[in-house]
């Protein structure tokens, strides 16, 4: 018998929280076990944590713990190519490999993830205009199915399963391990050009004219500002810097210095954050930022800048926060933009910075987040009235054709998820077939009937 | 990654490998992983070969030492000598020591119906232990350098009716560690005790009742640092002498009496 603790578990906005039987084998063998041995009315793969809703929950039933599934398999030197179980974290890839030259083909904005997670979500990051999500870079993975066979899959090997898998939320089966292709670099630097724009349709402008010159392009948006400086932005967008780039004693260009921590040791009182000081935190953000040029900044500082507060969700107070992340498509993106931006800041429902990025192709996932077009992401303290708000907002985003991330979402509803991912049967065949007794599900899947309760 | 990789010419410090009997176990894992970030060469040896493998291929990569697994059985005691052997071979006289981390818990209440389950308790913490160390003492003996690092454990220290059976291996193997420290000192040969307490792996996971469980790196920390400071006993975590002492000073006419 595989040992289990059952105790209340939430995502990393801390809201819903459930009560869930957790596993936490330290055995790829073990899984296996755990799925055959039926203890629990279905599964779910679970990483570090880091979505925000539901989806690595499951409410009165199993959740997997891939925390000590962590070993490195092999590295290939001449293709850059890196075999690792699901539950290495993007942190330990980067403090193995940066040093010897290599960085994440694909990293969202915390390093604290697992590379499972990262797949079963299809993460992207500030090149996806570029790079698209994690899965370009997959090689391959190996799928452990709820009917106990363990199958290879690539875009050439298995395509529908490994289709249905990226940004699958983990209910194609338990991921064991994948075959990723590192990015070399040069440096842990990159040069920073920031520009600052007092209304979000001039971000949106300047990434449609000049995000082709930059690797790395993001926004951070204030949407507590209104009218004329509706959404009013900083862009940040970055190319790798070269070792030439680095001032000449600054020793190991690959070596990032320590940063100094800082966590959150308990929840804020709600009161803490108002509109108030939400706002005029905002506004000092915005105030201090100028518009300059390569600016040489290390790679934890640009990529991960809130992985050196520890626990930062727990800012929001006790009652958690909601993640809200959409993308619209380029034709609808400014007026579907501007009346989300206008429903947010008339609200007054208190969200720091939030971010903007135009986002490049998509791809064959079925359930995977991106398409072309911008998307917005922004946090909202949990509130009295916040449910039917979102609904609001979801009305919004099924009007301009736009969708929402799973790895996001807690709210949402059966009917406005499947008009947004019309791949959603597909990936229900494929389910089935895979997984006909539903052993996998998490309480997300069920909310939004992915998977039959 | 870098030692390897130094240029000819430039002085390498000789490169120091440590065996890790029982390497699969979670406690092992991490003392090892501490062992490589330290830039130790290591050998880890235990049962399943293909868990070895995958283990020794994460150290390796990680932290850019020599990692090699070995077939290793504490119970198969007539292959022990030639494991011996084999492992002053691989290590061309670089072994710098062993951290013996197999046991046995079993379960007390077969081990007092079944002696064959009492016996295995025994015979593995016990008596494989004295076989396995009692080779390699006589190798640092020679060599006049080395450490012994072994874990043993709490439940050594007093008899309890939850566990005596595994309490009386491990007692054992505290006394012979003892023995051993005093035998080997002369030959500047460091024999160190363990004593952990209750650490966050499979073993406790999801178990009522338990009390101070340590994080595995914590414990791992503690455990390498000892070794590689020679002390000649320590409780990990720490915090766990003061209370052993407490349990160890409780008259047995009272202890007796105690639902422990």
């Amino acid at each position: 018998m595989e040992p289990s603790v059952v105790r209340p578990l939430s995502g990393w906005g801390q809201f819903p929280v459930e009560t869930c039987r957790i596993f936490r084998p330290e055995k790829r063998a073990s899984l296996a076990a755990i799925l055959a041995s039926g203890g629990e009315p279905s599964y779910i793969a679970r990483g570090l944590g880091r979505s925000y809703g539901d989806a690595a929950l499951n409410r009165g039933g199993g959740v997997i713990s891939f925390e000590r599934l962590n070993r490195l398999i092999a590295f290939d030197p001449a293709t850059d190519v890196l075999e690792c179980e699901a539950g290495v974290s993007f942190a330990e890839i980067l403090d193995c490999f940066l040093p010897r030259g290599y960085f994440l083909p694909v990293t969202p904005g915390t390093k604290f993830v697992t590379l499972g997670g990262a797949i079963a979500h299809d993460v992207h990051g500030k090149n996806h205009h570029r790079a698209g999500t994690i899965s370009n870079f997959v090689l391959d993975f190996r799928l452990q199915t709820p009917q106990g066979d363990v199958i290879t899959c690539s875009p050439r090997q298995n395509p529908d399963v490994f289709w249905a898998t990226v940004g699958g939320a983990g209910l194609t089966g338990l991921l064991l391990s994948a075959r990723i292709r590192l990015q070399r670099v040069e440096t842990a630097y990159v040069l920073v050009d920031f520009l600052k724009v007092s209304h979000f349709e001039d971000a949106i402008d300047a990434m449609a004219e000049s995000d082709h010159l930059y690797e790395f392009s993001v926004a951070w948006i204030d949407c507590l500002a209104k009218g004329k400086a509706l959404g009013r932005s900083v862009l940040m967008r970055a190319n790798p810097a070269k070792a030439s780039d680095l001032p000449p004693d600054s020793g190991d260009p690959l070596r990032l210095r320590r940063r100094s921590e800082h966590s959150i040791p308990f929840d804020f009182p709600a009161a803490l954050l108002n509109r108030f000081t939400v706002s005029a935190f905002n506004t000092l953000f915005y105030g201090l930022h100028r518009t300059a040029s390569g600016r040489l900044t290390d790679i934890d500082t640009f990529f991960y800048p809130l992985d050196s507060i520890r626990d930062w969700n727990r800012m929001y107070g006790r009652r958690g926060f909601v993640q809200y992340q959409l993308v619209f498509p380029l034709e609808t993106s400014r007026t579907g933009l501007a009346q989300v931006l206008e429903r947010v800041s008339e609200s007054g429902r208190g969200s720091f910075l939030g971010v903007l990025k135009r986002f490049g192709n998509a791809n064959a996932g079925l359930l995977s987040f991106p398409f072309p077009g911008y998307t917005l992401a922004l946090d909202l303290p949990v509130s009295d009235g916040l449910v039917p708000f979102l609904a609001g907002l979801d009305e919004l985003v099924l009007r301009h054709g736009g969708r929402l991330y799973l790895a996001k979402d807690a709210a949402t509803t059966p009917g406005s998820f499947a008009a947004m991912y019309p791949g959603l049967n597909e990936f229900r065949a494929i389910r089935a077939r895979l997984d006909p007794k539903n052993k996998l599900s998490s309480s997300q899947a069920r909310r939004l009937g992915i998977v039959p309760s | 990654m870098t030692r390897g990789t130094a240029s000819p010419g430039v002085h390498v410090s000789p490169r120091r490998t440590v065996l890790i009997l029982g390497a699969t176990s979670a406690i092992a894992q991490t003392v090892s992983r501490e062992f490589a970030r330290q830039g130790y060469d290591l050998l880890l040896a235990g049962r399943n070969p293909e868990e070895l493998h995958g283990l020794a291929a994460d150290l390796a990569l990680r932290y850019g030492v020599k990692v090699e697994g070995r077939t290793f059985d504490a119970l198969a005691l007539e292959t022990h000598g030639a494991f011996v052997e084999a492992c002053r071979k691989t290590s061309e006289g670089s072994l710098a020591g062993a951290v013996l981390c197999f046991g046995y818990l079993g379960d007390q209440s077969i081990a007092q119906e079944d002696l064959s389950e009492a016996k295995r308790i025994l015979d593995t913490n016990l008596l494989g232990a004295v076989s396995i160390l009692s080779l390699l003492a006589n190798h640092f003996e020679e060599k006049r350098n080395g450490f012994i690092c072994a874990l043993s454990s709490v439940a050594g220290d007093r008899g309890r009716q939850s566990n005596y059976v595994y309490g009386a291996a491990k007692a054992g193997l505290t006394v012979f560690l003892q023995g051993l420290r005093n035998r080997l000192f002369s030959s500047g040969v460091r024999v160190v005790t363990i004593k952990p307490g209750f650490v966050d792996t499979q073993m406790t996971y999801g178990r009522p009742g338990l009390f101070l469980v340590a994080s595995p790196e914590t414990a791992a920390r503690h455990i390498v640092n000892a070794t590689l400071k020679g002390k000649d006993q320590a409780y990990v975590p720490r915090f766990w002498w003061p209370l052993m002492l407490l349990i160890r000073l409780i008259p047995e006419k009272l202890f007796k009496r105690m639902r422990l």
